[in-house]
């Protein structure tokens, strides 16, 4: 019996697995790897991880899966073309990785299996009664992983303000999409510039006197015709400062 | 069921899993190949714990899934602000990262 | 006070007038710097005569006195140390140095009167002395390469010292570079000599040969290398042939400088040397061959181009090279005491004679060739005779001086027989050149009708000044405002410091020759003896017999070249004119001076500026920029540039490249079980 459903299991997550490389679909694969969960849930339970099978559907799937099927929706379906890519040699990676990956299993197979780990031909130990039930789990979380659950628990929150951090929208409904972050206009303190601001002392020294330290919108930099820097000569088309 | 057979499997999932990273262009495929990775480590970590009567395994499990949870909130938040910018979201196209 | 304390106060008066002058060379006003030399030079005169009184007073056995002031570099295998060495030969330079020094000193007193620069000159003038006195007193080899170095820079200095005319600067350059090329020769022969008898001092060095360190025979082959890089710097020095082309150019400075270092002291030091060599010469007879070889050929080369040259300080010049072709015979030959009596007589006549020229080109305003001159002989009647005293000293009449010394060099030549026979007749063609050139100098200049300028003197008294200083040897004008030359000309006639200066000189080219009469009197022999007691030539005689047919000879012979002389350039005007259109070929090679300059050019100068051109523009250019350099940053550009393409910025390749490191590591682990 468990061998029935250890090749269910494992015949459905490998097809979960395979459908997630090579469906072109993004919403498909997401599906697919929700699949892929939850045939590993089932392996999880045969090997008497039963807390560890729901936390995995509950959250992996439940949750994880569900944001991906969100973020999915917002970016859209971009199928992208497996030709026109920028990086040289693209199709001929994709062989490149096939192999690489190839290699890389048949090395763990060996390392796995041919080379007489302790233990791997057996049955493992006995079960004891309430392994893997969340009452086994949450003893060991508290008492001897107590360092690991709660830095775990901070990384979450790390995590969650970082994503609003990251995701959300800069001043203004307006589309910030065509803002040309161009590194020499960008306002900066007085004396922490570019060599630009360096060289052309004129302009610097200038600031200094208005006691303003270039925060404010100066003056473009006059001409300068002693170091003659060349680069210097391009005045800054927004007006500002640096 | 001697525990090779689950070891087997967690290293085809694992191996799929980087061959997925390695050839799709689209990054949320990418985050999700990276998922399969370590969802395929997972499986050999419970099976060792069972193996060995022991708990950290899966403790050493619930980790990891903690840790995949935090890096897709942040890999999603990347794609969502990668796609304000107009940006393509291809990752041959996003090569800043380079020398 | 002994005599080597008299010695260190010879070398620190002159030290002291330079330094003294040198530190304060804008402020000394009028003449103070010029007394202030003059007196260090008589000062260090005095204390060289006081030296003299005291090594007197000393058993000829003990006159070799070293004293050490300090250890310059004292560590194993070298012992240098500041010492000099005060023996009769040393005392006898320095006595000839600072005496003609303290004449010459008085002499430019009124000559750079009125020149701008006249406080550097005497601070480079007093230099010149303590460096040649360096040279004379050193007691090792370290100091006479320091010595003969000053020496060669203070000629340099005192060649280029109007430095605005182009012509100095570039004579100065020429004397320069050639005196380095004597330098290196000195040097490379020091450690030749270095390399048997391990000690830089000289009395060990030459007690090192007579014990044997070059062997028992002579010739060893280091000893003669060594001594002929020694000849090497001597005739660099000495302006002998090849290294000699620098001396005509050397007139380029001022007249007194012309008398003390081209004439009495500087070009002496060549001769100097092998004399104070001479243990080791003695065991390498080839390089004494050499010595000869050469004196004899520079004697006869530089006597025909005097024959033709128009440049009245130039005529002195080669006549000088001349006379110290027969100083470096006779101490090649082992005359030492002869060619250093020689080379005494010829300081006196020759600064006499340079400071003559000195007054009659300031009559000229500053012309200096012999084409322009004539018929001065009433319009400076006191230069006349110094010329003629001093001619005749030259031409080797008796009594005077020149007589006497130069034939006591003939003789020593002709005993030693042999193959010095050619040497003996070819010196004898060499004072008939001289004798005529220098009396060709005198009648060109003194007799005839007077020019212009002669005649402004005898009828006004009026000392011609010519509207536009010039350069006097290629005629190109110079800008006033610099201040030097000065614009004053003057003559010795109203010059009371000339006139004392040359007075003496005069004296002492009359009357020094009785120091060493053969047979009568020998002061020169008996003073120097004790220098040269290890020396097995210096009191060989072996056939007196010729003795009295050549000094008869040598007598004729200068006449009949002043009869000569007198012959073509007064009772026949015309007949020199002659002499040169039927001789048209000899006297082209005569004027270019033998071709040297054109050789030195070929063989020299030709290949250095190739060897830079190709250095700068093949070499340099392509192998060192382009191939060493320009490879280098390429290889390391290439190589960045591949590593560089590893970072594209693809996710995918650094996704598959870490990938495969880890199957990589995977599978070393594998291999490890």
């Amino acid at each position: 019996m468990a061998a029935v459903l250890f090749f269910i299991g494992g015949i459905g997550t490998i097809a979960g697995a395979i459908g997630v490389v090579t469906l072109r679909d993004p919403f498909l694969t997401v599906l697919s790897l929700v699949v892929h969960l939850l045939f590993l849930a089932v392996l999880f339970l045969l090997l008497r991880a039963e807390f560890l099978a729901a936390a995995q559907v509950v959250v992996y799937a439940g949750a994880v899966m569900v944001l991906y099927i969100f973020v999915v929706a917002y970016v859209g379906e971009e199928v992208t073309l497996g030709s026109d890519t920028r990086a040289p040699l693209g199709a001929s990676l994709r062989l490149a990785s096939t192999v690489f990956g190839a290699l890389l299993l048949i090395e763990l197979f060996i390392a796995l299996l041919g080379t007489g780990l302790r233990g791997i031909d057996t049955k493992g130990s006995p079960y004891i009664p309430g392994f893997g039930t969340p009452g086994f789990i949450g003893n060991l979380l508290l008492t001897r992983f107590l360092l690991a659950f709660e830095i775990a628990s901070f990384l979450l929150l790390i995590a969650a303000v970082g994503a609003v951090v990251l995701a959300r929208r800069r001043g203004g409904i307006a589309e910030e999409a065509e803002e040309e972050l161009v590194l020499a206009q960008r306002r900066r303190p007085l004396g922490t510039g570019t060599t630009a601001e360096a060289v052309s002392t004129l302009a610097f020294a200038a600031a200094h006197q208005r006691h303003d330290h270039g925060t404010v919108e100066a003056q473009p930099p006059p001409p300068v015709d002693g170091p003659g820097d060349p680069v210097d000569e391009e005045p800054s088309p927004t007006g500002g400062g640096w | 069921m001697n525990i090779g057979w689950y070891l087997a499997v967690s290293a085809i999932i694992f191996t799929l899993g980087a061959v997925g990273v390695m050839t799709r262009r689209n990054p949320l495929v990418v985050l999700l190949c990276l998922e399969m990775m370590l969802n395929g480590g997972n499986l050999a970590l419970i099976a060792f714990s069972r193996m060995l009567g022991n708990g950290d395994g899966q403790i050493f499990a619930i980790i990891v899934i903690t840790v995949a949870a935090c890096e897709v909130c942040i890999g999603l938040g990347m794609v969502v602000a990668i796609f304000r910018r107009s940006l393509p979201i291809d990752v041959d196209e996003l090569t800043e990262l380079q020398g | 006070m002994s005599a080597t304390t008299f010695a260190w106060l010879v070398l620190a008066f002159p030290l002291a007038g330079t330094i003294i002058i040198g530190l304060g060379f804008r402020r000394w006003p009028g003449q103070v710097a010029a007394w202030i030399a003059t007196g260090a030079i008589f000062l260090s005169f005095l204390a060289a005569v006081a030296t003299l009184i005291k090594l007197q007073g000393l058993t000829p056995i003990h006159r070799q006195l070293t004293s050490s002031l300090w250890d310059y570099a004292v560590t194993v295998g070298i012992n240098a140390r500041m010492s000099i060495l005060v023996d009769p030969l040393s005392v006898f330079m320095i006595l000839v140095v600072s005496g003609v020094s303290t004449l010459i000193h008085l002499y430019s007193i009124s000559y750079m009167r009125s020149d701008r620069g006249i406080n550097r000159y005497f601070a480079y003038l007093n230099f010149f002395v303590f460096s040649m006195l360096l040279l004379v007193l050193a007691a090792n080899f370290l100091l006479l390469i320091v010595g003969w170095a000053f020496v060669g820079a203070a000629s340099y200095l005192l060649i280029s010292f109007w430095y605005r005319r182009k012509t100095a600067t570039q004579a100065g350059i020429k004397a320069f570079v050639i005196n380095v090329v004597g330098d290196v020769g000195l040097v490379l022969g020091t450690f030749f000599i270095f390399k048997h008898t391990h000690t830089l001092d000289f009395l060990g060095s030459f007690a090192a040969a007579r014990h044997g360190a070059f062997g028992a025979g002579t010739n060893n082959g280091d000893l003669v290398a060594g001594c002929v890089l020694l000849l090497v710097g001597a005739f660099a020095k000495s302006a002998q042939i090849p290294l000699h082309t620098w001396l005509p150019d050397a007139m380029e400075g001022p007249t007194p400088v012309s008398a003390l270092i081209h004439a009495a002291t500087m070009v002496t030091a060549g001769v100097y040397l092998i004399a104070r060599m001479h243990p080791l010469f003695e065991r390498a007879p080839a390089a004494q061959d050499v010595g000869a070889v050469i004196g004899v050929l520079t004697l006869f080369i530089a006597g025909t181009i005097g024959l033709v040259v128009t440049d009245i300080k130039r005529v002195i010049a080669y006549s000088t090279m001349s006379q110290i072709g027969y100083m470096i015979m006779a101490v090649s030959v082992g005359a030492y005491s002869a060619g250093l009596f020689h080379l005494m007589t010829h300081a006196f006549f020759k600064a006499l004679l340079f400071m003559a020229a000195g007054s009659i080109i300031g009559a000229m305003g500053g012309e200096q060739s012999l084409n322009k001159m004539g018929g001065f002989r009433k319009a400076l009647p006191f230069t006349y005779a110094c010329f003629i005293i001093g001619g005749l000293a030259l031409s080797a009449i008796p009594p005077f001086s020149g007589f006497w010394s130069k034939d006591d060099i003939l003789l020593m030549v002709g005993e030693r027989g042999g193959w010095h026979w050619a040497l003996y007749g070819l010196a004898y063609v060499g004072a008939l050149f001289t004798g005529i050139y220098t009396f060709r100098m005198i009648f060109r200049a003194f007799h005839g009708e007077p020019v212009p300028e002669a005649r402004e003197l005898i009828e006004h008294g009026h000392l011609y000044h010519p509207e536009h200083p010039f350069n006097p040897n290629d005629g190109e004008l110079e800008d006033t405002d610099v201040g030097f030359p000065g614009p004053e000309h003057v003559i010795a006639e109203r010059e009371p410091q000339m006139k004392i200066a040359m007075g003496l000189l005069a004296i002492g080219a009359i009357f020094l020759g009785f120091l060493q009469i053969p047979r009568v009197t020998s002061v020169i022999d008996n003073f120097l003896a004790p220098s040269f007691t290890d020396s097995r030539l210096y009191n060989l005689h072996t056939q007196t017999a010729n003795l009295d047919v050549g000094l008869l000879l040598s007598t004729v012979i200068g006449l009949l070249g002043i009869f000569i002389a007198y012959m073509v350039w007064i009772r026949h005007p015309g007949s020199s004119a002659k002499f040169q259109a039927r001789f048209g070929a000899i006297y082209q090679l005569l004027s270019h001076k033998w071709y040297f300059d054109e050789a030195i050019d070929i063989l020299v100068l030709r290949p250095g500026a190739w060897t830079g051109r190709f250095a700068q523009q093949t070499f340099e250019r392509v192998v060192v920029n382009g191939t060493i350099v320009d490879g280098t940053t390429g290889i390391v550009r290439a190589g960045s540039a591949a590593v560089r393409s590893l970072q594209s910025g693809f996710l995918r390749y650094y996704v598959a490249l870490l990938v495969l490191g880890a199957a990589g590591v995977a599978f070393y682990f594998l291999l490890q079980t």
